[in-house]
């Protein structure tokens, strides 16, 4: 598979990504001041963590407290039977109901779009939120719809042989944003 | 993880790393159930057909539900409405059922085997849900699902079947099942209705209810089929219910923390009192619920893609 060829850039620290929450938070609280309806959801699995990184932070910034939900989109995904593996099936967790909320979706990285576009049509049978919002870590471009963040942690230009990995400390160990070429 | 089988034919061909798969996945697929909304599009422009040859409501409807809520096209076909009472053989109504292309057939045969004959015949993937006194691997998976919701874990409980062991498949594949998990198995019931040779099984016979239920974490009651007994496995009804039935005084014996399963449909005041099975500590109807979880995640992992 050239793995002798691929290097690994490191394009986000753990400082950068630290940073870079931090403003997105401050942007999203100065947009919705007082709007008191408003919970944060993360798409599986890294959306979960950032989600609970975001509501952390507005805890520490502003005393507010923001559930967190998080979403399973395996079964809404287009493309189970292009991918090689069938994915392990997850728990969707959002005890509240969603109807006249105004959702914070979060992810680590847009792409295609896809599992945005599967997301909403999830949450539409959820409930009926009064607006949805997307937030992201990183958009590298290549939208197969149309689809766009309202928050973006930071635009990578890549091409589709690229491959941008997020770890994220709670779930791999360490925060970095890599950027992998030549696969 | 992966499970890597066409069909499900049988607990026995399963491994314990698949047996869990199932049962993660079915905990997800049960959020499902509990949403206003009951339904996800994962399964859409696939078709199930339930092809029964012998009476069910339980097993029928779970699987009806299950697929209904992964928006799979359900048909479904009992044998006192179909061309076996012209008879046709089940190789032919197998090869008549697959030209019209469907993505899995759920079975209930009388005869053991039956699934395994349309398996090798037909693309179309195969749930076995119940052969003959062969197995009934869906029944084991949701009980053993059942068991772990309520105490959190299979490997090293001590579960009791009690009843007509012989006759039973729902038996044979929660023994094959838990014995799989690192669960330990007894078996109670009349000497009549108990195989020889039922310990190269890996299980142990307590011939004494009182006995066989002491300590245990789990008792799993069957079904007396009423049906067979014309053939004298026991002198009648009301001694069985008697040695074999479990009342609130034979449950003295037990630990206060067991539960009690039946895969229905009950002999109300045969295997269990009726102040048994109203109990708190009886889950068939948890049971019954987490049917159609486990079947949702059985489709899923058969034919999701």
């Amino acid at each position: 598979m050239g793995k002798v060829m691929a290097t690994r850039k490191v394009i986000m620290d753990r400082d950068d990504i630290d940073r870079t929450l931090n403003r997105i938070a401050h942007e999203l609280w100065e947009r919705n001041r007082g709007a008191e309806q408003f919970v944060f959801i993360g798409i599986r699995r890294r959306g979960v963590t950032i989600a609970h990184r975001l509501s952390k932070k507005l805890r520490e910034f502003e005393r507010v407290s923001i559930p967190v939900g998080a979403l399973d989109i395996t079964l809404y995904r287009d493309d189970l039977s292009e991918i090689a593996s069938q994915p392990v099936l997850k728990k969707t967790e959002i005890p509240w109901p969603l109807n006249g909320k105004k959702v914070y979706l979060c992810d680590d990285v847009v792409y295609t779009g896809r599992t945005v576009r599967a997301a909403l049509d999830s949450i539409h049978d959820l409930g009926r939120p009064e607006a949805i919002r997307l937030i992201v870590l990183i958009d590298r471009g290549h939208r197969e719809l149309p689809i766009e963040p309202n928050y973006t942690g930071k635009y990578i230009a890549t091409t589709k042989q690229e491959l941008i990995e997020v770890m994220l400390e709670e779930d791999d160990g360490i925060d970095q944003v890599v950027l992998v070429q030549g696969l | 993880m992966e499970l890597r089988h066409k069909n499900l034919l049988g607990i026995e061909d399963l491994s314990p790393e698949e047996i869990s798969l199932i049962l993660e996945t079915a905990s997800s697929m049960k959020e499902v159930s509990s949403r206003d909304i009951k339904k996800v599009p994962t399964l859409r422009g696939k078709t199930v057909i339930n092809l029964f040859f012998e009476p069910s409501t339980r097993t029928r409807t779970s699987f009806e539900i299950a697929g209904k809520r992964l928006s799979a096209d359900v048909i479904n076909i009992s044998s006192s409405s179909s061309s076996v009472v012209k008879g046709e053989t089940l190789e032919d109504t197998g090869k008549n059922l697959q030209a019209m292309n469907p993505d899995l057939i759920v079975v209930r045969h009388p005869s053991p085997g039956a699934p395994h004959i349309l398996a090798r015949t037909l693309n179309a993937s195969i749930i076995n849900a119940g052969d003959g006194a062969h197995e009934h691997p869906t029944q084991a998976l949701l009980d053993a699902y059942t068991i772990q919701e309520k105490k959190g874990k299979l490997q090293g409980l001590t579960v009791t079947i009690v009843g007509d062991i012989t006759h039973s498949r729902v038996a044979r594949s929660n023994i094959f099942l838990l014995k799989k998990m690192g669960a330990i198995v007894r078996v109670s019931g009349p000497r009549t209705m108990v195989p020889p040779f039922i310990e190269s099984l890996g299980v142990t016979y307590v011939p004494e209810l009182r006995e066989a239920i002491r300590d245990t974490d789990v008792i799993m009651m069957l079904r007396i089929q009423l049906e067979r007994q014309n053939q004298s496995f026991f002198p009648s009804i009301r001694e069985y219910a008697r040695c074999f039935g479990l009342s609130l005084p034979m449950l003295e014996h037990a630990r206060k923390d067991v539960v009690i399963m039946h895969p229905g449909p009950v002999n109300r005041g045969v295997e269990l009192s009726p102040e048994v099975l109203n109990a708190p500590y009886t889950i068939i109807l948890d049971q019954v619920a987490n049917g159609v979880a486990v079947r949702m995640a059985l489709m899923y992992l058969l034919i999701g893609r």
